[in-house]
């Protein structure tokens, strides 16, 4: 079926705020966050699960956003990089990251970095393995990985003493 | 004096901000009101001959905006290399006649949406008459194999040979001369580049008569060229907007999506995106080629190598791309960094049905190098000898003629080896350790002052 109506009309709290879309039934959380509410930070690296480019928080829990029907986020929350901070407003998270060069081509940050926040939120003082396990479904094809989890840690560090945020 | 503040510094990147907030425009954040999607039928199979390509139900699907064929591209050529020889033109932009791959370009369907582009792609029917493919290298230069090029064999023709060739010094009299013979072969597989980001291009005709050519191609003046060339059009038509790539490494040097897009966008007078999927990118996109190399040296008693013959194999898939350009790389640099007094190189750019391999990361290169020190380690446990002192015997010095008549300069070789031991912490043996390479004791004189 080519022409699928947009026939659903979803709400949910967007960083924060309040938005709606209305999608075809089977539309996913990240077509209708890049396509139809325009915001571009989460990547779309392979479709099918298998990158992490698109990974955004919903309900505060890892999801990779090709893979959720936007039609099951109705009433829901999602946050997306655009939420935790901006130019001028970093979150510790973008800050560490732009320091220690853990962002080469940055097709993979937006993943990466959401990744890092679900770790941190839950464990602010994670060790090396477990920031590795916590990156275990976010593919970076360019830094190695290395400057990735070092700007992870350092950004622990910086929230435990109470950086910002 | 005025103090300089970047050298030895830390400078952060200009883009860095821009990544970590996620406000970095790439292609595929790039929408505009009223824009088209394209998506590409491609050759079910590896080689045949194509006798009808029927679109009648995939134009008549609500929706379809256009149908790009052969016969709508003005210099149905891709010519990337054309500007350094690499000759005749052997790759359609889209395939008319024959078809040399699997997932080879055929026809391009333009749509309102996305999934309708994808539907429509499903409903053209293709007619084509398969033929053998050729999928192995050696097979393709047997005379068994059919010939899939149209000059009648499976190779590159470097100056009327089959194979590009380096011949200095006589490598028979090194080789009866030697203690030693050390023979090895060395292969490398075909490696996807695998970009976070596929490939994507949106094209937008704009009222001037131009086009807007939004591309994350690596190579931004090549892609300008050679757009032009396909199209037909003065490049001054073509206003490119790159320079933001998520990954490339190699694998976004072909002008390979923004002709047929071009042409959706003049076609329909509508912008126009396409957009890679992964298994696109994986099956489709150029790789770095299979390539296998065979080495016999000729070595002496003290490490010194006086004769060496490589045959060296590439698979450059379907079409040239950047292969025969890459070939010649790895000829230059299958005798490695040391002075070799007789030397022997047969180097194949061979052709066969699989997908194009092209630009990668030193590509020819960087295989030339893991045969040569993998060689190497070879040499020095055959012959008894500590790994580090077999280079540092035989490391080029500065005036040292190079197998391909060029003439060393700015040796670093033998000082990097150096400063690499003591790093880590590995004792040269007595003999090398205070080698330079200004030094020709035991090694052959420089050719000039
Ligand atoms: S785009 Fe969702 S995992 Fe790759
Ligand atoms: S920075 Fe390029 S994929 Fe991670």
């Amino acid at each position: 079926m080519a022409t699928q109506l947009a026939t659903h009309i979803v709400t949910f709290q967007l960083n924060g705020r309040p938005h709606a879309v209305t999608v075809a039934p089977l539309t996913t959380l990240r077509t209708a966050l890049r396509e139809d509410l325009h915001l571009h930070a989460t990547k779309a690296g392979c479709g099918q699960g298998g990158c992490g480019s698109c990974t955004v928080l919903l309900d505060n829990e890892l999801v990779l956003s090709c893979l959720v029907p936007v039609t099951l986020v109705d009433g829901r929350s999602v946050t997306t990089l655009e939420g935790i901070g901006g130019p001028g407003r970093l979150h510790p998270l973008q800050e560490a990251f732009h320091d220690h060069f853990a962002a080469q081509c940055g097709y993979c940050t937006a993943g990466m970095i959401m990744a890092a926040k679900w770790l941190l939120d839950r464990n602010p003082n994670p060790t090396r393995a477990e920031i590795q396990m916590a990156l275990a479904g976010n593919l970076c094809r360019c830094t190695g990985y290395v400057p990735i989890i070092e700007a992870i840690e350092d950004a622990a560090r910086r929230m435990s003493k109470g950086v910002k945020r | 004096m005025k103090q300089l503040g970047i050298v030895g510094q830390s400078v952060k990147r200009s883009d860095g901000i821009g990544h970590v907030t996620g406000q970095t425009e790439y292609v595929d954040d790039v929408f505009y009101p009223g824009m088209l999607w394209l998506k590409m039928v491609r050759s079910p199979v590896s080689r045949g001959r194509i006798r009808r390509v029927d679109t009648s139900r995939a134009e008549r699907l609500p929706g379809v905006t256009a149908v790009v064929t052969a016969k709508d591209v003005p210099n149905n050529w891709y010519t990337i290399l054309c500007l350094i020889g690499i000759e005749p033109n052997d790759e359609p932009v889209l395939a008319d006649e024959e078809v040399m791959y699997e997932g080879e370009p055929i026809c391009a369907v333009v749509a309102e949406t996305e999934d309708i582009a994808r539907e429509a792609a499903s409903l053209v029917k293709l007619e084509i008459d398969e033929q053998e493919p050729v999928l192995d290298v050696e097979y393709a230069l047997t005379a068994d194999a059919p010939a899939i090029k149209k000059w009648g064999n499976n190779t590159f023709m470097y100056d009327g040979m089959n194979h590009r060739r380096l011949r200095f010094g006589d490598v028979d009299r090194g080789f009866e001369e030697a203690d030693h013979i050390v023979e090895g072969t060395y292969q490398m597989t075909p490696i996807e580049h695998v970009p976070m980001e596929t490939h994507v291009c949106v094209v937008k005709p704009e009222p001037n008569g131009r086009l807007t050519i939004h591309s994350n191609t690596q190579a931004l003046y090549f892609t300008m060229d050679n757009t032009a060339i396909i199209l037909k059009v003065p490049s001054n038509r073509l206003r490119l907007v790159g320079g933001t790539v998520g990954g490339g490494f190699g694998g976004k040097v072909d002008v390979i999506t923004e002709p047929v897009t071009s042409i959706a966008a003049m076609k329909t007078g509508r912008p126009v995106k396409w957009r890679w999927t992964r298994e696109e990118e994986f099956r489709r996109s150029s790789v770095r080629g299979a390539c296998k190399m065979e080495y016999r040296d000729g070595v002496m008693k003290d490490g010194r190598i006086v004769a060496r013959k490589v045959r060296s194999i590439h698979d450059a898939g379907a079409y040239h791309r950047h292969s025969p350009y890459g070939v010649q790389k790895n000829m230059a640099n299958l005798p490695g960094p040391y002075s070799i007094p007789n030397v022997w190189v047969d180097c194949y750019c061979v052709y066969t049905n699989r997908q194009p391999s092209s630009a990668m990361r030193g590509f020819a290169v960087t295989e030339a190098t893991f045969a040569v020190e993998v060689q190497m380690d070879k040499i020095a446990s055959v012959i008894g000898m500590d790994p580090w002192e077999i280079r540092m015997v035989n490391a080029y010095r500065n005036g040292h003629m190079r197998p391909v008549r060029k003439v060393v300069e700015d040796a670093t070789l033998l000082e990097t080896l150096k400063a690499a031991a003591q790093l880590v912490g590995h004792e040269l043996p007595a003999r090398v350790r205070d080698m330079h390479s200004d030094d020709y004791a035991g090694v052959a004189e420089p050719v000039q002052p």
